[in-house]
Formats: C-alpha cells, sequence, structure tokens
C-alpha cells in the first residue's frame, strides 16, 4: 500500500506531538505506537521508587516506607508494618494476670509506665481490687516523668530529623534525670514493671524526691534552652510550620489521639475529660493549638512537659501516708467472668486495654488499641505532595513508637 | 631534573600538611561538637584521644572496599579521587604568608574558583556510579544546590577583584596592608562568601547531599574504607580551603592587625594565617552543631533570591564607587 500526500503530512503532525486529538486516531495502529511511545517519553517522567526502611536512621525502628517519588515530591506512600510484631496480645491470653504486666513495657518503651498501668487498672477493675491512695498518688508521678522523660526523647528525635543533631543530645541529658529517679525506685532504665496489680512494685525513696525536685527546679530553665535551640531557629520553622498538616475532620477520621488530636484544635485529652485514678485532684491545662502542622505537634509535647511537670510537683506535695500496694493479692487472681475496656491517655495518645475474663486465672481474650497504630495511619495521607525531606520531618513529629505500633 | 624533583616535593609536602590538617580538623569537629552537646568527645586513644582520628585512619585503611556490583566500576572509582585531589590542587595557589605558598598565580583566584567547583563531578559521579537510589537523589541535590551557591559565592568575590584590581590572591593580601582589610570594605560580600561557601562544602545546615536523617548517607552511600575516607577528607580539605580563601580575600591573609607588617618575623605571620583559618573553621562548626537543615527547595529559594540578588547589589555599588574614586 503506497502512503497518499495527506497520509505522509498527518505523520509528520504527530512527530510533532501535535495536540489534536482526532489526528492522532487517524494514524495507521504502527505509527500510533511509536508515536505514543515518544509522547510518553516527552511528556510524562518515569516515577522512582524509593525504599525507605525498615533499616534507616529516621524510621525510628523497623518501619517500612515504600515511596513514590516525582523528583523530590512524594505521590505516594506505603507504610509496611509488622517488622516488630511480638503477638503480645496473645501471649497476654497464656499468662496469669499478674504476668501480663512486664509485655506491655516492651510495647511502648518509651511510655512503659503508661502501658504498664492500663493492664494493671483494667485487672483490677475486672477482679474488683481497690488500689491505696498512696500508690493512685505513685502511678500519677511515675506516669507524668515518663511522659516528660517521652517528649524529651522525642523532642530530641525530631531535631535529628530536622538535622538539628544537637537537639537529640539535650534531649537526652535530661531524660537521663528521669531515668535515674526510675531507676531508683524500680532498678531499670526502660522496662520498668513499676506499676503492678494492686499498686506498685516499691515505695518511692527520699533519694527519689529529692532527684524529683531538683529535676522540677531544674526543668523550666532547661524547656528555654530548648526553646532558645528548636522554637525560635528560622530554619526550624521553615522545616515545620505548615508541613504535614492535617485537618481536625481527617484527624477524627482516622482515630489520631494525643498531642497530634490536640494540635489540630480540638483539647481532647483523657486525664480532664474522663478523669481515672486521681487527676481531678490535679491543677494543670491541656495545651492546645489550632494549625494542625509539625511545629503545632512540637509546641503541644512541649507545653505538655511543663503541664506533666506541674502535675508531678502537685503530686509529691500531697502525696499521703499508706500502704504503696494491696496488703493481700492472691496469687493467681481469678476475676469473675465479663469483660472490661481501659482507655487511658499515655504520652502518644489514647491507649486501651481490652479483657475479657472467662473466671480462670488467664483472660480469655485480650486486645491493646495503641496510639502508635492509630496515629501512624493517616502517614500516607499526610506526605503526598510533600518533599522526602518532609517525610522524615511529618514520620517524626507524628511520636511513633514501633514497638508500640506492631506490639 | 631539578625543577622535577621540586615539584614531586612539593606534592609530598602539600599532601602531607594536608592529611595532617585533615587529621586535626575531624579531631576538632569531635571535639567541638562534644562542647556544644555538652559530652566529652573522644578521650581514650592517646592522650585527650588525641590519636583518634589516626586509629580510624588505621581502620578505614584495613577495612575491605565494597563495591555494589552494578556499579559502574571506572565512575564509582574515580569519584573519591577527584573529591579529594581538586581542593587539593586549589592549595596550591594560597599563600600562607609572604614567603611561604608553593605558587602565586596571576589567575590564582579563579584558579581556586575552578576547581572548588568541580567538585561537583565527584559528588554526581559517585551518585551515578554506586547505583543506589539514596546516593542518586543525593547528586541530585547536590548538582543543583553547586549551581544555586556556584554563582552567588563568585558574584560576592568580584567585588573583591573590582576594588583590588588584581585576581593573585597574594597580591590582594598585599594590598590590603596599605589600607584595610576587605571585610571592612566588603562587609557585605565576606558576609554572601561565608554563607555561600559554607553551602559549598556541603556542610550543614546545607549538607542535603548526604541529609544523614533522609538519605542515609546521601551520595557516599555505597563507599567504604579508603574511598569512604577520600570523601571524608575532601570534604574537610574543602572547608580548609574554602576557610583559606576566605581569609586571604577578606581578613588579610598572613597580616597581624595593628602592628608594622615589615618587621615581623615570618613564623608569626604563618601563625596568624592558621589561626585566621581555625577561627573561620570554628565558625563553621558552630554552624553545623546549631542549625537544623534546610529543606531543597529552600535552600534554592535562599540561594537564587536572597544572596543572588545581595551578590549582585554588592556588585553594582563597589563597580560604581569604584569608577567613582577613580575618575
Amino acid at each position: 500500500m503506497t502512503m497518499s500526500k495527506s497520509d505522509q503530512s498527518v505523520h509528520k503532525r504527530s512527530v510533532r506531538f501535535s495536540p489534536e486529538r482526532s489526528l492522532f486516531d487517524q494514524l495507521p495502529a504502527e505509527t500510533r505506537i511509536v508515536s505514543r511511545r515518544v509522547r510518553t517519553a516527552e511528556l510524562r517522567t518515569e516515577e522512582f521508587l524509593l525504599n525507605v526502611g525498615p533499616q534507616h536512621p529516621s524510621t525510628h525502628g523497623v518501619l517500612r516506607l515504600v515511596v513514590s517519588l516525582d523528583g523530590e515530591v512524594i505521590t505516594q506512600c506505603d507504610p509496611d508494618l509488622g517488622y516488630l510484631h511480638r503477638t503480645f496480645e496473645k501471649i497476654s491470653e497464656n499468662r496469669t494476670y499478674q504476668q501480663i504486666v512486664p509485655f506491655t513495657d516492651r510495647m511502648d518503651y518509651l511510655g512503659s509506665m503508661n502501658a504498664n498501668w492500663g493492664v494493671a487498672v483494667a485487672v483490677e477493675q475486672l477482679a474488683g481490687i481497690e488500689v491505696p491512695e498512696r500508690a493512685e498518688y505513685l502511678r500519677v508521678i511515675v506516669a507524668e516523668l515518663n511522659r516528660i522523660a517521652s517528649h524529651l526523647m522525642w523532642m530530641g528525635a525530631f531535631g535529628a530529623d530536622v538535622g538539628a543533631v544537637t537537639a537529640f543530645l539535650f534531649g537526652f541529658r535530661e531524660r537521663e534525670m528521669v531515668l535515674d529517679m526510675f531507676e531508683e525506685i524500680c532498678g531499670s532504665r526502660l522496662t520498668y514493671g513499676y506499676i503492678r496489680v494492686g499498686g506498685v512494685a516499691e515505695d518511692i525513696t527520699p533519694r527519689f524526691v529529692k532527684l524529683a525536685q531538683e529535676f522540677l527546679d531544674l526543668l523550666p530553665s532547661k524547656l528555654n534552652e530548648y526553646h532558645d535551640l528548636l522554637t525560635g531557629n528560622p530554619i526550624f520553622k521553615q522545616r515545620t510550620k505548615g508541613v504535614g498538616v492535617i485537618t481536625l475532620d481527617e484527624a477524627i477520621r482516622y482515630g489520631v489521639t494525643g498531642p497530634m488530636l490536640r494540635s489540630c484544635g480540638f483539647p481532647w485529652d483523657l486525664r480532664k475529660d474522663e478523669p481515672y485514678s486521681i487527676y481531678e485532684r490535679f491543677d494543670f491545662d491541656i495545651p492546645v493549638y489550632y494549625d494542625g502542622d509539625c511545629f503545632d505537634r512540637y509546641r503541644v509535647r512541649m507545653d505538655e512537659i511543663g503541664e506533666s511537670a506541674k502535675i508531678v510537683r502537685q503530686a509529691l506535695e500531697g502525696l499521703p501516708e499508706g500502704d504503696f500496694k494491696v496488703k493481700k493479692l492472691a496469687r493467681n487472681i481469678k476475676p469473675p467472668v465479663g469483660d472490661v475496656y481501659v482507655r487511658q491517655e499515655a504520652p502518644r495518645g489514647e491507649y486501651g486495654v481490652y479483657m475479657e475474663s472467662d473466671g480462670t486465672i488467664k483472660p480469655n481474650r485480650v486486645k491493646y488499641r495503641t496510639p502508635s497504630f492509630s496515629n501512624l495511619s493517616i502517614l500516607a495521607l499526610m506526605t503526598v505532595g510533600w518533599k522526602i525531606a518532609d517525610l522524615v520531618a511529618i514520620l517524626g513529629s507524628v511520636d511513633i513508637v514501633l514497638g508500640d505500633v506492631d506490639r | 631534573m631539578n625543577t622535577m624533583l621540586s615539584a614531586i616535593l612539593g606534592v609530598l609536602i602539600l599532601f602531607g600538611v594536608i592529611a595532617l590538617q585533615g587529621l586535626i580538623l575531624v579531631y576538632m569537629e569531635r571535639k567541638v561538637s562534644a562542647w556544644m552537646q555538652s559530652r566529652l568527645g573522644p578521650n581514650r586513644v592517646g592522650p585527650w584521644g588525641l590519636l583518634q582520628t589516626a586509629a580510624d585512619i588505621v581502620k578505614l585503611l584495613l577495612k575491605e572496599n565494597i563495591r555494589n556490583e552494578r556499579s559502574d566500576r571506572v565512575i564509582f572509582f574515580l569519584a573519591p579521587i577527584l573529591a579529594f585531589v581538586a581542593p587539593f590542587a586549589a592549595f596550591v595557589t594560597v599563600p600562607f604568608a609572604a614567603t611561604i605558598g608553593f605558587r602565586d598565580l596571576d589567575m590564582g583566584a579563579f584558579y581556586v574558583f575552578a576547581l572548588g567547583s568541580s567538585v561537583v563531578f565527584a559528588v554526581i559521579w559517585a551518585g551515578y556510579g554506586s547505583n543506589n537510589r539514596y546516593a542518586l537523589i543525593g547528586a541530585m541535590r547536590s548538582a543543583a544546590q553547586m549551581i544555586s551557591y556556584e554563582v552567588p559565592l563568585v558574584t560576592a568575590v568580584l567585588g573583591v577583584f573590582l576594588v583590588a584590581g588584581t585576581l593573585s590572591l597574594r597580591e590582594i593580601v598585599q594590598l590590603q596592608s596599605q589600607g584595610l582589610w576587605y571585610v571592612a570594605v566588603q562587609p557585605l560580600g565576606f558576609v554572601l562568601f561565608l554563607v555561600a561557601a559554607t553551602a559549598e562544602s556541603n556542610r550543614a545546615p546545607f549538607d542535603l547531599p548526604e541529609a544523614e536523617s533522609e538519605l542515609v548517607a546521601g551520595f557516599h552511600t555505597e563507599y567504604s574504607g579508603m574511598k569512604f575516607a577520600f570523601f571524608y577528607l575532601g570534604e574537610y580539605a574543602e572547608m580548609l580551603v574554602s576557610s583559606c580563601v576566605l581569609v586571604v580575600l577578606f581578613l588579610g591573609g598572613w597580616l597581624i592587625p595593628f602592628a608594622n607588617n615589615a618587621n615581623v618575623p615570618t613564623w608569626l605571620h604563618l601563625l596568624s594565617f592558621v589561626s585566621k583559618v581555625y577561627l573561620i573553621i570554628f565558625l563553621m562548626m558552630w554552624f553545623r552543631w546549631t542549625f537544623p537543615r534546610l529543606r531543597v527547595d529552600h535552600l534554592m529559594a535562599f540561594g537564587w533570591k536572597v544572596l543572588m540578588p545581595l551578590a549582585l547589589v554588592n556588585l553594582l555599588a563597589t563597580g560604581l564607587i569604584v569608577y567613582w574614586l577613580k575618575s
């Protein structure tokens, strides 16, 4: 078949990427394939798939993110979880009620005290155990100190994520003082197992009180130091302000809680809204910010450090005399048949424990609702359209603990 | 034959000096960062940990050189060499004192900047040759960054050349001995040069090509052993050469302030030069351990929208003043 003159002209035009669709369709099939290939090469660049993690300096553990990039801009981000899954829920179902507590240390290892507490309260509610007042005070003190330590550690890690390595060491320096206190009362620095069913493991010592006073006196000046180093820094602001914004509506739809939710302008804190333990006796505020970006998440946490310090100070002043645990507790607790759901405000958000008893010494069903998991679920939504450098800042601002995500 | 011998000797001395400086700088960086982060820094190997960097070099020499199977063999091999050789060669024209220096070129400043900008090839080769995605992103960033900062850097120093009327580094220092140092004549140029030079040597807050928290190790992710050491040494050599050029162009080189420089022994001049250089290096280390890292688009915006207009204004003002004074 010979090509007519008009056909040739059409062919020429198609090579010059004529936008007319009708002309393109008129072309012979083989020409169309070639021309389409040229078109795609000309107009659309190839997607760049980047595998971040599970071993990466900024995934805070073993999180894997499969990121599609258009240049430096993220077009898609798929978190791949489960690298640290240790079946804690199933293990908990095969242990006696008292034996569950140490496992929760390994879930949120930066907020172990809070993790212990939830389980202890769940078992106490199931079995109807009344906890002495002094034990409640001690629980509040250590849980709030743990919150401070967790936020300090987060501040350091977040600073390192955006490139301010010095902040990392500053955060650790003050966290060390909290760890010293915990070492004093329970002997360990990371997995405490201090809050137990029926009270706490040991009474506090005079040295603990002295260390705590020193720490609380020092903290305001140190907070100012962090504000000098990070909060007022123009580069830090540039890196965090308006980055990774989520709206309140999105946050609620994804079940985001804790500082992330409070940075979207919703003052939801279980310590105030559903006061558990003895929190209604203390005077403290819930810091709220309204932009829902990385900078506001940072500010919420920094303010919470101060509020937690206020609670610890009041609790230390009002600490009553008495027992620090229930005097007589059965070796194997057998709660009556029933179930319970306990939720508390952990450093990272709402921590829930569902426990179902069938009347034996082991729970029939245990489920942990961990804040990191829910907070991480919004990551894919938050990161699209931002740059690869922002991915690190946004992921850091979520404050995940992989042990808490995978359980 | 004699010139050949002296040239080889010169290169060996230069290499020895730079390698020693590299060791000292790495140690200094560790101690300075430790001091800023309330740590102790190295303190085990030798007195005050002085031999730590030497021990590290031994470790790096003994390490296996791992090469990615699908990397580009030639490019992968050449990148670290260029990364070290370019800043190393730039030292040839730096006048350390009135009579100490390897070669005074008429186009000395041009030569230094030309070599300084060729480091970008090393980074791109490393990123492309190692067949690693992190390295590739690092290399792409580096290319963009180097172009964005090379232009304001050179535009900022053009003012100095206008005032001095020469490109020879030695003559520029000698001109400063007759009047004010150029930091007083060109304050804006000095600041611009300092910022752009920090960016040029890929140090924080402009360390995007290697951005540890984002890109693992950026363009040198795949490098190990001595090849990695060459990148490392190259970075410090580059920092050293930028500081040297800064001192020469703006801070009077080897000159001692408030003294009759004609009657001062040479070793004092050398000491003056070295202490000025180390002061600038300390400043750069201070930047690194205080500031967060800039984001890539902010970096470009800063380079083109802030530094570049300022550099142009500086150049225009200097040109007009020089013209007005001459006529």
